[in-house]
């Protein structure tokens, strides 16, 4: 991998002695500069920077709407750029309909599905897949699951029927549920390693808690992996795995007269089983009432990993909007306060951020990054300065450019026929309105500068959150203390994952 | 740390076998300006998008002695302001107007990305060219330390606190003589960035941040002709600076087997076999990535299927061909379960590599690891910004000579070859015992 500035975002206010020295070389430039003989007639004028032209706009291809004979919708988008189709049937479940006791098994059950399904081995289907040059993936998140195709629209009448195999048809095999079970049970063991993994484990189980299902990552834990069976999958599968509960999504090179038959051939005579599919949205979980500092010892360290947060918001948010340009204010982009304090100016950071994690329920809130051991109660003070200073109103300038930043971008987030279906899924998903895509401009340039500092007031409580710092205990925790940003309390990594 | 921008790691592509392939074909316009710069312009409007994206062709192989590190701390100053942009405008000015920007550095060359709406081309040509003619106007000590203890923290993150990261710094030591330049890493060693100085980056910016050593391409929503005035007349004024030399490495050549051992706060076993191998694009090059798929790419692939799959005494494995203009090398790493060891790892691995040694591949393996391949190449047709972008991709191109719609002629290599060519490039380029064997252990009490 290349060395890359980093792709997290965050950004600025004022750096100091860095604007003053770089102001007084800048006249010791200019005094050389004049010196220097010319050496162009035709200078441009780089005195202000050149004007904007208009505004993009978002010519989004229509959203052709069908269904097929089994009642399973089918939302089609031509792009016709590139010979490839992306074809992806959703299910409206996932690990939110966890049964109880039961973490992991969304999350299984997805990965599962490529393992065997219909007459075909594991081995025969990745086989097929890779020799079509297909990606075939098969995953679930909070929310729903999913098989993705993306293949060249050429081979799409050959990989269909693989789709409608392992959609439809997973056999779940023993022996490979046993290797997965043990891939994952490795994975979470090598997690703890890495201080970057341990601390958005550590921050979610401490904020919500072993039985609340956000407490627990997506694939479960060691407990919950080693008690899953076939039938455990089966019985999910069957359950959520059905037309009523699914959504078939295709980007591409296609036609609706052209592969509407395909689908219906493949997809058509699937039939659920009457029932409940998807359970109701989880509960959202209590707010911590107080500011509670953890520290969590991984001995020799390099750097902190930090994450600072309550619960936040579910998708469905009426301040969506308003909280889309918050965070890019706070820590959402390069240019946000975060990064630019932590990052640019202090150097504490290769990049600091933060981020609502929306689904149907509350997910977490956090600003978080890696910082520098040494400098980690320094990283915390500056962290709760600007959490605690996006309370106030927002710059004119800083609202406008994070309203820019959003809103002129949003038109290139539809390139590929991969981003295409990405954003249909959020609108299947999260049941956004008709006119979501066309009005998404409209709603950011709407968010003003009281709006963001109510949001700031309801979202960003920083007395109210919970610090998890991942890093050496006997070198940082002392620093922390002396913070007196509130109780603290060490635990090991074990601990603080619950085990 | 990789070292050139994988063509097809990524690698997973896309067959078109017997049916009517599209036409692979970038159309585009190339032209140099009086000063020297290379510029490539291409259309393409499936989004209301232009990328701008520079290469620079200097990289970690540039640096010298005691200043390792310096071309990636280099790029972070880019970002800075120059003399008619302060301090913090780079950013502000393009995320005001919709747009992202990156940069990255390898071995070989810097490059910078910048996507915008159509409306602010104009604005991304006059802050790469202010930056490209105007840099040190305002660089200051104060902005290399600033950007130095970034990097440093770049560093710990991506190394230093990440499992296994010591071992990635390790491997180059081990494949290269220690006068080649890749034999040092990119993101540089901690002494040499406290050492890097505010002299080191006038004299590094007049040696090859001149427009003579660097390449522009512009792709998306964009008017030829426009571009290339807005091109001519933002870049036109910057003067040409001296040719730059060609690296001259020393010969780079393993003769025996190189064992070592490290420790790190890792719960399990990982061994990394290393090979030296043909620099990009040169004979064997292609055939060691289509090796890498038949050894690691999917579950059927011979050191997947044995070690994960069946015997499960390995968590992972996996296997590529890293291309470089000075040089390759080609790399397979694995990491043990629990109970198992690297030794035993290596003995099913030099299993595998000596059956496909003595067999070759079959045909059907091959055909398997092509059609990925050319299936990647139409993925990398849908976007033309960021780093996997066709705007980056046609600098690619040009940087390694081919000219920058090389994407035919580039699958033309896959597409060209038989099982006996795999066979070929395992026996000349994988031997026994000529190559690297590192091992990473956990650390006591783990």
């Amino acid at each position: 991998m290349s060395s890359a500035r980093p792709r997290q975002f965050l950004t600025l206010k004022k750096p100091n002695f860095q604007t003053i020295l770089g102001a007084a070389v800048l006249g010791v430039g200019s005094f050389l500069a004049a010196l220097a003989p010319p050496v162009s007639a035709q200078r441009p004028d780089r005195s202000t920077p050149p004007a904007l032209g208009p505004a993009p706009t978002l010519t989004l291809p229509a959203i052709q709407k069908r269904t097929l004979s089994n009642g399973l919708p089918v939302w089609l988008v031509e792009a016709h750029e590139v010979p490839l189709v992306q074809v992806n049937l959703l299910v409206k479940a996932g690990s939110n309909d966890d049964p109880t006791g039961k973490f992991g098994l969304a999350s299984l059950t997805a990965a599962m599905l490529d393992e065997g399904a219909g007459s075909r081995s594991a081995l025969e289907i990745a086989d097929t897949v890779e020799f079509l040059g297909a990606d075939l993936g098969t995953s679930s998140s909070f929310d729903a699951s999913a098989v993705r195709l993306n293949v060249p629209v050429s081979r799409l009448q050959d990989a269909l029927p693989l789709v409608a195999d392992v959609a439809l048809r997973p056999t779940f095999p023993t022996a490979e549920l046993d290797r997965l079970r043990q891939e994952r049970l490795t994975a979470l063991l090598q997690a703890r390693d890495d201080p970057a993994s341990v601390a958005p484990m550590a921050f979610a189980r401490l904020l919500f808690g072993p039985a609340h299902r956000y407490g627990t990552g997506a694939p479960g834990t060691e407990a919950t992996l080693k008690g899953f069976t076939a039938a455990d999958l089966k019985t999910f599968h069957s359950r959520t795995f059905q037309p009523a509960n699914g959504t078939l999504i295709v980007a591409g090179d296609v036609t609706v007269d052209s592969v509407l038959p395909l689908l219906e051939t493949h997809l058509g005579s699937w039939r659920g089983q009457p029932g409940q599919a998807s359970a109701a949205p989880i509960a959202p979980a209590p707010q911590p009432q107080q500011r509670q500092i953890y520290v969590v010892d991984m001995p020799g360290a390099a750097q902190s990993q930090i994450r600072i947060g309550w619960v936040g918001v579910a998708r469905s948010s009426p301040d969506y909007f308003t909280l889309q340009v918050l965070n890019t204010i706070l820590g959402g982009s390069f240019t946000s306060r975060l990064n630019q304090n932590l990052r640019e100016e202090h150097g504490y950071s290769y990049g600091a951020s933060s981020r609502f994690d929306m689904r149907l329920s509350p997910g977490p809130f956090f600003a978080g990054a890696g910082v520098q051991t040494d400098k980690t109660a320094e990283a915390l003070r500056e962290f709760f300065n600007e959490l605690n200073g996006i309370g106030a109103p927002v710059g004119a300038d800083e609202l406008d450019k994070a309203k820019n930043y959003l809103a002129l971008g949003f038109p290139s987030e539809f390139e590929t026929v991969g981003d295409l279906s990405a954003q249909l899924e959020q609108q299947v998903v999260y049941r956004l309105p008709e006119s979501y895509f066309t009005e998404y401009v409209k709603n950011i340039q709407a968010v003003t500068i009281a709006a963001v500092q109510k949001a700031a007031a309801t979202y960003i409580q920083p007395q109210r959150f919970i610090v998890v710092v991942v890093g050496d205990r006997k070198v940082i925790e002392p620093g922390i203390q002396a913070l007196g940003l509130g109780p603290l309390r060490a635990m090991s990594v074990a601990e603080a994952l619950g085990e | 740390m990789r070292r050139f921008v994988v063509l097809f790691i990524v690698l997973v592509a896309v067959p078109l076998g017997a049916q009517s392939p599209a036409p692979l074909q970038v159309t585009h316009q190339q032209f140099r300006l009086a000063n020297g710069m290379n510029v490539i312009l291409h259309r393409d409007t499936t989004v209301p998008t232009v990328a701008v994206n520079v290469w620079y062709y200097v990289g970690s192989a540039n640096e010298k002695p005691g200043r390792t590190g310096f071309a990636h701390l280099f790029e972070h100053l880019m970002f800075e302001g120059s003399k008619n942009v302060p301090e913090g405008q780079f950013d502000l000015l393009l995320e005001g107007a919709g747009g992202n920007n990156n940069g990255s550095t390898n071995n070989d060359r810097t490059n910078y990305v910048i996507d915008v709406p159509p409306g602010a081309l104009e604005l991304a040509l006059y802050l790469e060219s202010d930056r490209m003619g105007y840099l040190l106007d305002t660089m200051s000590p104060a902005r290399v330390d600033g950007q130095r203890d970034v990097v440093k923290n770049e560093r710990r993150q991506s190394y230093e606190n990440q499992p296994y990261g010591m071992a990635s710094l390790e491997l180059d030591k081990m494949l290269w003589p220690a006068a080649h330049p890749y034999s040092w890493p990119t993101i540089g060693h901690m002494e040499d960035l406290t050492a890097a100085s505010h002299s080191d980056v006038v004299e590094f910016f007049k040696k090859y941040y001149a427009p003579n050593n660097a390449s522009l391409a512009i792709a998306g929503d964009i008017d030829f002709d426009r571009t290339r005035a807005l091109v001519e007349k933002w870049f036109g004024e910057i003067p040409r600076g001296s040719d730059v030399d060609q690296i001259a490495p020393p010969a780079a050549r393993l003769t025996s087997v190189q064992k070592k051992t490290l420790t790190d706060k890792v719960s399990l076993p990982r061994l990394y076999l290393g090979w030296l191998t043909p620099r990009f694009y040169a004979p064997g090059d292609s055939a060691l990535d289509v090796v890498s798929s038949v050894l690691a790419g999917g579950k059927n692939s011979r050191l997947y299927k044995r070690l994960v799959y069946d015997m499960q005494i390995a968590q992972d494995v996996s296997a590529f061909q890293q291309s470089g203009a000075l040089g390759s090398s080609f790399l397979i790493v694995a990491t043990a379960r629990r109970g198992h060891t690297a030794t035993e790892l290596q003995a099913v691995i030099d299993e595998e590599l000596d059956r496909l040694r003595r067999d070759g591949p079959d045909a059907r393996e091959v055909q398997r690891a092509v059609n990925q391949v050319e299936a990647s190449f139409y993925r990398r047709m849908e976007r033309v910004g960021g780093f996997g972008g066709k705007a980056n991709q046609l600098n690619a191109y040009a940087f390694a000579g081919g000219g920058p719609d090389y994407f035919a002629e580039d699958l033309a290599r896959y597409t060209s070859l038989s099982p006996a060519d795999i066979r070929s490039a395992a026996i000349e380029w994988l031997p026994p015992d000529r190559r690297i064997e590192l091992v990473v252990e956990p650390e006591a009490g783990r």
